[in-house]
């Protein structure tokens, strides 16, 4: 039986409170009327261009915000005062986009204890979860290095190993790999998956490119502050049309079969390789 | 380039003065530089000399570097000194030619202070030698703890003092971007007075506030999210915990403390 980790009923939210905005202040909602749920174990991406309201999403879910009107439950908590508001933080955690901003000690592992020490854990179990969250992010043997001297690729992963370390079951990241060249973006998204493989925890993506969004379980896409498809990818990808009126593009082996007219149903480029190949009549 | 900057000046290393706890060693070294002002003759600030040197020897720092953190203070050891040889009188006249009269008090002062800031100097850059300014920051937060009575945020304290250190490199990074935009813009950095120049740097620090704003507000929200609620109920990963060797350590300290008191006692004092 599935479970639902994160939940928002008809959450509306407005930055600034429409009756009481000076003149020139933008009083669109961020978001209107969304209502959605990431259940436990989900891997969901979050699609959609900029200001369509993705990452005022992103920061409902922990609580960092409050909804203007409608209702955000993280595990049936609503995060109504601070308290609870720490309580939510101990299941979702968070991920930003710049890593710099976001590393708070001068060595990888004070950074990585910093969330557990917040809690209160016990210093002997904080050791522990520290280790092993270094080890699952393949960073253990940087962990006495200073962070400035790191890639944006490890330093994304410090990140996430000190959201591992505070055990929490879900994890939001929000554009983790915009800053981020290649290699450093094909890293945090290798850990991102192992995480929600192996470790079993929720992830939910905050995105713009299509690619990371292939191999999520279901695809969100936001458009001007609400969610206009969702699905599975393969649904959501093969409605090209669609998309591109949201200002999206589809992955581009998707594309490229399209226009080939392969089909829709084409999501990676080993999937358009064995497509190609075969409309070829050639093996591999 | 700018990449390899380390913040202090430690020096990697697995010698005794490395091992100390920080608190120890924070604690130490201050009681140490006031027994360096309590020293009133030349066997009392030998002692401390000796001491500095021993300890200088057992830190592994190369003698090199120590010298380079004295090269600072060069200028007031040479000012102190010219000072005191003219202007401290009394004892045996050495030399008299026209309105200059050294004495025997005046060159025995000047060695004398000169002895002293070099000990304090070696012996305060032995501290950041051999401590990382993270466990610096560290101890100084446990340290400082007993302060909490007089609603004194020691922790808020250390933690801006962490945060600080861990934004040096940052933002050196960013000065040199915004330098390089600027540049490329045809700002001109390096000619003119210095009236032209400290203008020139309008531009430049103007974006890196704004920047430093917005990582700030960043930051927090990230702090946030963590669960970081300030000092109470937080626990630390790295204990720190007394061993033999800082007894020994503190062992020592009291003996030199000893020592000097009982020298000063003896002999005559220069000052």
């Amino acid at each position: 039986m599935s479970e639902k980790l994160i939940e928002f009923k008809n959450v509306t939210m407005f930055y600034n409170d429409p009756e009481e905005a000076e003149a020139g202040e933008n009083i669109a909602p961020a978001l209107t009327d969304v209502s959605f749920s990431v259940e436990k174990g989900e891997f969901v991406a979050v699609l959609g261009h900029n200001g369509s309201g993705k990452s005022t999403l992103a920061k409902l879910c922990n609580a960092i915000y409050e909804p203007s009107s409608g209702t955000v439950s993280v595990k049936g908590i609503i995060a109504d005062d601070d308290e609870k508001a720490d309580e939510v933080r101990r299941i979702v955690g968070m991920v930003f986009q710049n890593p710099d901003n976001q590393i708070v000690a001068t060595i990888v592992e004070d950074d990585v204890a910093f969330g557990p020490e917040n809690l209160g854990v016990e210093p002997k179990e904080i050791r522990r979860r520290v280790d092993e969250a270094l080890k699952a992010v393949n960073m253990y043997d940087h962990r006495h290095r200073e962070p400035h001297k790191l890639s944006g690729g490890q330093k994304q992963r410090v990140a996430i190993a000190g959201v591992l370390a505070m055990q929490t079951e879900c994890i939001v990241l929000d554009e983790p790999t915009a800053m981020l060249d290649p290699m450093g973006r094909e890293e945090v998204m290798q850990t991102v998956h192992r995480m929600n493989k192996e470790m079993g925890i929720t992830v939910v993506l905050i995105t713009h490119f299509m690619d990371e969004a292939v191999k999520a379980d279901r695809v969100v896409i936001m458009s001007g502050g609400r969610i206009v498809m969702q699905g599975k990818p393969r649904e959501v990808f093969s409605k090209v049309e669609e998309l591109r009126s949201y200002g999206l593009d589809v992955p581009q082996s998707t594309e490229l079969c399209r226009n080939l007219g392969f089909g829709d149903g084409v999501l990676n480029v080993d999937e358009c390789v064995e497509l190609i190949a075969e409309k070829l009549g050639g093996a591999r | 380039m700018i990449r390899d900057i380390t913040i202090g000046q430690y020096y990697p290393g697995k010698s005794l003065l490395h091992k100390i706890d920080p608190r120890m060693k924070l604690i130490l070294t201050f009681a140490v530089i006031v027994v360096i002002f309590l020293c009133k003759n030349f066997f009392s600030l030998g002692v401390i000399a000796v001491t500095a040197v021993i300890a200088s020897a057992l830190s592994g720092v190369p003698a090199k570097m120590l010298l380079k953190s004295l090269k600072p203070i060069a200028v007031i050891l040479l000012f102190t000194a010219i000072l005191n040889v003219f202007y401290t009188q009394g004892g045996d006249v050495w030399l008299e030619w026209k309105f200059i009269k050294i004495t025997e008090k005046g060159v025995f002062t000047a060695i004398f202070t000169m002895v002293r800031i070099i000990s304090l100097v070696l012996i305060s850059s032995l501290l950041t030698y051999t401590t990382t300014p993270t466990m610096l920051t560290d101890a100084l937060e446990r340290v400082l703890s007993p302060l909490k009575i007089f609603k004194i945020k020691v922790h808020t304290l250390a933690m801006m003092m962490t945060l600080a250190l861990r934004f040096i490199p940052t933002l050196i990074e960013e000065i040199d971007r915004i330098m390089n935009a600027q540049k490329a813009r045809g700002a001109d950095l390096e000619t003119g007075g210095i009236v032209q120049r400290a203008k020139a740097l309008v531009p430049i620090f103007v974006p890196l506030m704004v920047s430093s704003f917005r990582r700030a507000y960043e930051l927090a929200f990230a702090m946030t999210c963590r669960c970081y609620t300030g000092g109470e109920g937080r626990t630390r990963m790295k204990q720190m915990k007394l061993s033999g060797l800082d007894f020994f350590a503190l062992f020592v300290c009291v003996a030199i403390t000893a020592g000097i008191i009982v020298l000063n006692h003896f002999f005559e004092a220069v000052i």
